[in-house]
């Protein structure tokens, strides 16, 4: 593992923020930075294993493509499901100005 | 005695011979939450018609029960005890919850639990904490919390939780009650608000162990609508509670023996031992080497799940909208930012964080791929074990209930309590806490049972066998 990993600065913090659409305010900041990296501190105990001969496991069943016909079948409604959305219009999510 | 202090199939029993009806079964139940639940705060709402709720002659099942807020009812708020969900009604039923209406339960309400399952004491939820029914001031465990104090204070019979990485277990152990996390894809998890798809499953939190087999025999099978659901018939889960263990060949694993370990609990689990030993079953140290490092393993995969999943959580899809003053970005990125710093909890970021953070592009192979790698050791550990035993023996937690806000501040001190149950998730085995004692304190200990994927009969013989010759789930709390 690299060597920058192990030290989570205040700029990691904010970028990782980004990514991850979170505005953070300014206390947020400093102890989520000291937070993430405790945490990765104790992951790089992972380092004393040597994997790289070990095939990931993403899922534990022996599944593959589960495929279903192609055919229609009833669903929920479309009014029923916008009525979840924060805000809608003519069945259409509606949002802030993009650009 | 009262009605909501009897078992489910106590409560079945009595229907069949006509000395009860369930409508005073309910109302048993909705007094006792009157009564109790202010001291507790397992619910965080009651569904609101229990008064109109009518109960059709024949229902096979109309046992109330509790529902952990992150399953969705039709119509019926699912929060996930977060802000961020504010407002949100489901349009649809979970497979479970279908499965559990056509059996004829009535839903109580939405139990208690951390932030989206993110945390080990349902301290993490926007409607505040549980309290531990046998100490007010220790937490109920968690994630499930609610689920697992409700069903220990008698304000349901029943309950459904999920467990990621123990959050059906530890609080059943923290709670003195019985509490399954079935193999991954024995239930389905349509309906399931995810957190991590790969670990989830749901599971039932009861008082005995024949109740916890009649829970999983409704809610589990196969679902179209889950594609990781297992197309396996169902066995009949009843046919396993004998009270025989003879010949049973049982695993202990040294390395959950180790330091960290409260001295009571390793005892109460010596005498566990001792009990299935008198009724005929074998005992075998067992090595399961990679253990140390399950916590790590799984706060990489279960949080780039999370961040993957949480990413919908976004101002659009769901209620809560936060738009702030001026602009920062642009007005849309603005939105999505504003909402989810407003409407997510601390360890709910955190998670998020840490997932995005091992996703990353430069760390995706050091992190999220390592853990991956890692998961299949520790696979590969319990494939090793099982293929001469028929089951394996650990504590379900390395400690009793712990008091409320003892963690809260060290996030990495509240992630090493899941030390024992995390790598069920991680290699999908079923596994079991039930009962088995109680500190000098008096708060219940637990013990984990784990078998081979689907054998859950496995795990309820092993249990009904230790249940009915111990007197453990017989206690009660006070209140």
């Amino acid at each position: 593992m690299t060597k920058s990993a192990r030290n989570i600065t205040k700029e990691d913090v904010l970028y990782i923020a980004s990514l991850s659409r979170i505005h953070l305010r300014g206390e947020e900041v400093e102890r989520l930075t000291k937070d993430l990296e405790g945490i990765l501190q104790y992951v790089h105990k992972l380092e004393k294993l040597d994997v790289r001969a070990v095939e990931p496991t993403s899922h534990v069943l022996p599944l593959t493509n589960v495929y279903r016909e192609d055919e229609a079948k009833p669903s929920l409604a479309q009014a029923e499901v916008m009525k979840v959305a924060a805000a809608a219009h003519n069945g259409f999510f509606k949002v802030p100005k993009v650009i | 005695m009262k009605l909501n202090e009897l078992t489910a199939h106590e409560l079945l029993d009595l229907l069949k011979e006509k000395k009860t009806t369930p409508r005073e079964i309910l109302d048993a139940v909705l007094a006792r939450i009157q009564a109790t639940d202010a001291q507790i705060r397992a619910y965080v709402r009651l569904r609101s018609n229990a008064a109109a709720q009518e109960f059709s002659n024949g229902s096979a099942t109309p046992i109330p029960i509790g529902i952990k807020d992150n399953i969705c009812v039709t119509g019926e708020p699912a929060t996930c005890c977060s802000r961020i969900l504010e407002g949100f009604k489901p349009p649809y039923d979970a497979t479970v919850i279908q499965k559990l209406k056509e059996s004829g339960a009535y839903l109580i309400g939405s139990t208690n639990m951390d932030e989206f399952a993110f945390g080990s004491s349902t301290e993490n939820s926007c409607y505040g904490p549980t309290r531990n029914p046998w100490n007010k001031d220790c937490v109920p465990g968690g994630s499930s919390g609610g689920s697992a104090a409700a069903v220990a204070a008698r304000e349901a019979i029943w309950a459904l939780g999920s467990d990621t990485g123990g959050s059906i277990r530890q609080p059943a152990s923290f709670c003195g009650v019985v509490g399954l996390k079935p193999t991954y894809g024995r239930v389905s998890r349509y309906g399931l608000i995810a957190f991590a798809s790969s670990l989830d499953q749901i599971g039932p939190i009861t008082r005995d162990v024949e109740d916890c087999a009649l829970l999983l025999g409704i809610i589990a099978g196969y679902d179209e609508r889950d594609s990781t659901s297992a197309d396996l018939p169902v066995p009949d889960y009843t046919r396993a509670l004998v009270n025989d263990v003879k010949g049973l060949k049982i695993g202990i694993p040294g390395e959950y023996f180790v330091e960290g370990i409260d001295p009571q609990v390793r005892a109460a689990i010596g005498a566990a031992i001792e009990v299935l030993k008198q009724r005929g079953a074998t005992f075998h140290e067992i090595s399961l080497p990679h253990t140390e490092y399950a916590i790590a393993a799984y706060y990489i995969v279960a949080t780039a799940e999370a961040s993957s999943n949480l990413a919908r959580y976004d101002g659009v899809q769901y209620g809560l909208r936060r738009q702030p003053a001026g602009t920062r970005k642009t007005p849309l990125v603005d939105m999505y930012e504003e909402t989810r710093d407003a409407g997510l909890g601390n360890e709910a970021k955190r998670r998020i964080m840490l997932g995005t953070y091992s996703l990353s592009s430069g760390y995706y192979d050091d992190y999220y791929l390592k853990g991956l790698k890692v998961r299949t050791l520790i696979k590969q550990d319990f494939d090793k074990a099982f293929l001469k035993l028929d089951a394996i023996i650990t504590p379900t937690a390395p400690t009793t209930a712990f008091k409320i806000g003892e963690k809260a501040d060290n996030p990495l001190s509240m992630y090493l309590s899941d030390v024992y149950t995390i790598s069920a998730n991680l290699s999908g085995i079923p596994a079991i806490s039930i009962p088995c004692g109680f500190s000098k304190e008096r708060l219940p200990i637990g013990l984990q049972i784990l078998a081979k994927p689907f054998d859950e009969a496995m795990l309820f013989r092993i249990a009904y066998t230790y249940e009915q010759n111990t007197p453990w789930h017989k206690e009660r709390v006070s209140l």
